[in-house]
């Protein structure tokens, strides 16, 4: 699984000129400091008010994504033996915002 | 109901995990997260192929969930303990039918299978065996699900609490985020429903917050107690975890869910909507 790369996960069938898209990647380091992926967190939407919007697990290879809507948004990740992570995004109509966390 | 007879931690499941008079139901929105590891015994149960009538749209009848109860070897005097992804919501949702056609004993898995994953505890992916019984299932219990012509008319009458994240019930998004936003449906709300997401009834780890700051939120958001109270969000199933709060943990026997939803009321004809963050009026 190392080296998994950002948007990994399909698209296909998807109309992305409709959609907000923000996804990404969840990783830790492992005992020799490299960067692995993280296919056991969450990852939580949380909206410009801090309130939950959707919630997902991170696939095998640590990959999510998310619909949205244009605007800022805050992802807060939690795995088994990690602390939480917040991360800011902003989304915009007809990109896709990728974003690196790092537990 | 309340708490004690509808609610057991995981240290509870863990203690009954060889128990033969409990039997563990997983049910999951993603359907591989079964196979890809679940607590030991526990059988599956597919929120779309087997809760769902597959040409109509409406839940399973009567003679389905029992169909399906039989084949996969659940007996009515059995404990049910529903547990599952995306903080219990098509657990919930499961546990909903149990209560709609009269099992006796069901429980939630508090926190479901993310409090399980997160405090590491042991997941396999080998499958049970049970043999087939022969379940009897009750007549519909319609005290706890609310139809569309009942709701049109609980406007301006009746609690209504709209589940959905605040950008769903002000018509900002269409769909949970984690879904493509393009819908058939209009966006929006039901007027004079009250928006209280379903995520304020529960911890970030899936478990449920205390009675007390329960009902402080449901009062806070204007719930009149006195009043019949009816829950929705887009398809059901999260209007099923707040219904389990309010029916089952609270005691709020008038409580009813709504399992057509946004995507039943957003779709006809006539009807009122209020767009954007304020309730509206009747």
């Amino acid at each position: 699984m190392c080296g998994a790369t950002a948007g990994g996960l399909s698209l296909e069938g998807v109309d992305v000129a409709k959609e907000s898209v923000i996804q990404g990647i969840v990783t830790r380091a492992n005992a020799d400091g490299a960067s692995e992926p993280v296919g056991n967190a969450y990852v939580r939407l949380l909206d410009r008010t801090g309130e939950f919007t959707a919630e997902v697990p991170t696939s095998v290879t640590g990959h999510f994504r998310f619909f949205a809507a244009p605007g800022t948004w805050t992802l807060r990740t939690m795995a088994p033996k990690a602390g939480v992570v917040d991360s800011q995004v902003t989304a915009r109509k007809g990109t896709v915002a990728e974003v690196a966390v790092a537990i | 109901m309340s708490r004690d007879t509808t609610l057991v931690s995981a240290d509870w499941v863990e203690q009954h995990l060889d128990d033969p008079k409990v039997v563990l139901v997983e049910v999951d929105e993603d359907t591989t997260a079964y196979e890809k590891g679940h607590l030991k015994g526990a059988i599956k149960f597919d929120w779309n192929t087997d809760l769902q009538d597959q040409v109509r749209r409406d839940a399973v009848n009567r003679e389905q969930f029992a169909a399906l109860l039989s084949e996969r070897g659940v007996a009515n005097d059995d404990i049910v303990v529903l547990y599952g992804g995306n903080n219990n919501w098509f657990a919930a949702y499961a546990y909903w039918y149990f209560k709609l056609y009269g099992h006796e004993d069901v429980k939630l898995l508090d926190g479901g299978r993310k409090r399980w994953e997160l405090d590491s505890r042991e997941l396999t992916q080998a499958l049970p065996t049970r043999d087939a019984t022969t379940y009897t299932a009750q007549e519909q219990d319609t005290s706890i699900r609310a139809f569309r012509d009942e709701v049109v008319e609980a406007i301006g009458v009746k609690n209504l609490i709209d589940v959905r994240s605040p950008d769903e019930y002000a018509g900002r998004l269409l769909a949970p985020a984690h879904l493509p936003q393009e819908q058939a449906q209009r966006a929006g709300h039901i007027p004079t429903a009250g928006n209280v997401p379903w995520s304020k009834a529960a911890n970030d780890d899936g478990t449920f917050r205390s009675d007390d700051e329960l009902r402080k939120l449901y009062t806070e958001a204007g719930v009149d107690w006195d009043k019949e109270t009816i829950a929705y969000c887009r398809i059901g199933e999260r209007s099923s975890h707040t219904w389990f709060v309010l029916h089952e943990l609270l005691g709020d026997e008038s409580t009813k869910n709504y399992d057509g939803s946004w995507t039943e009321y957003g779709s006809l004809i006539g009807v009122p909507i209020v767009l954007g963050d304020d309730a509206g009026t009747a």
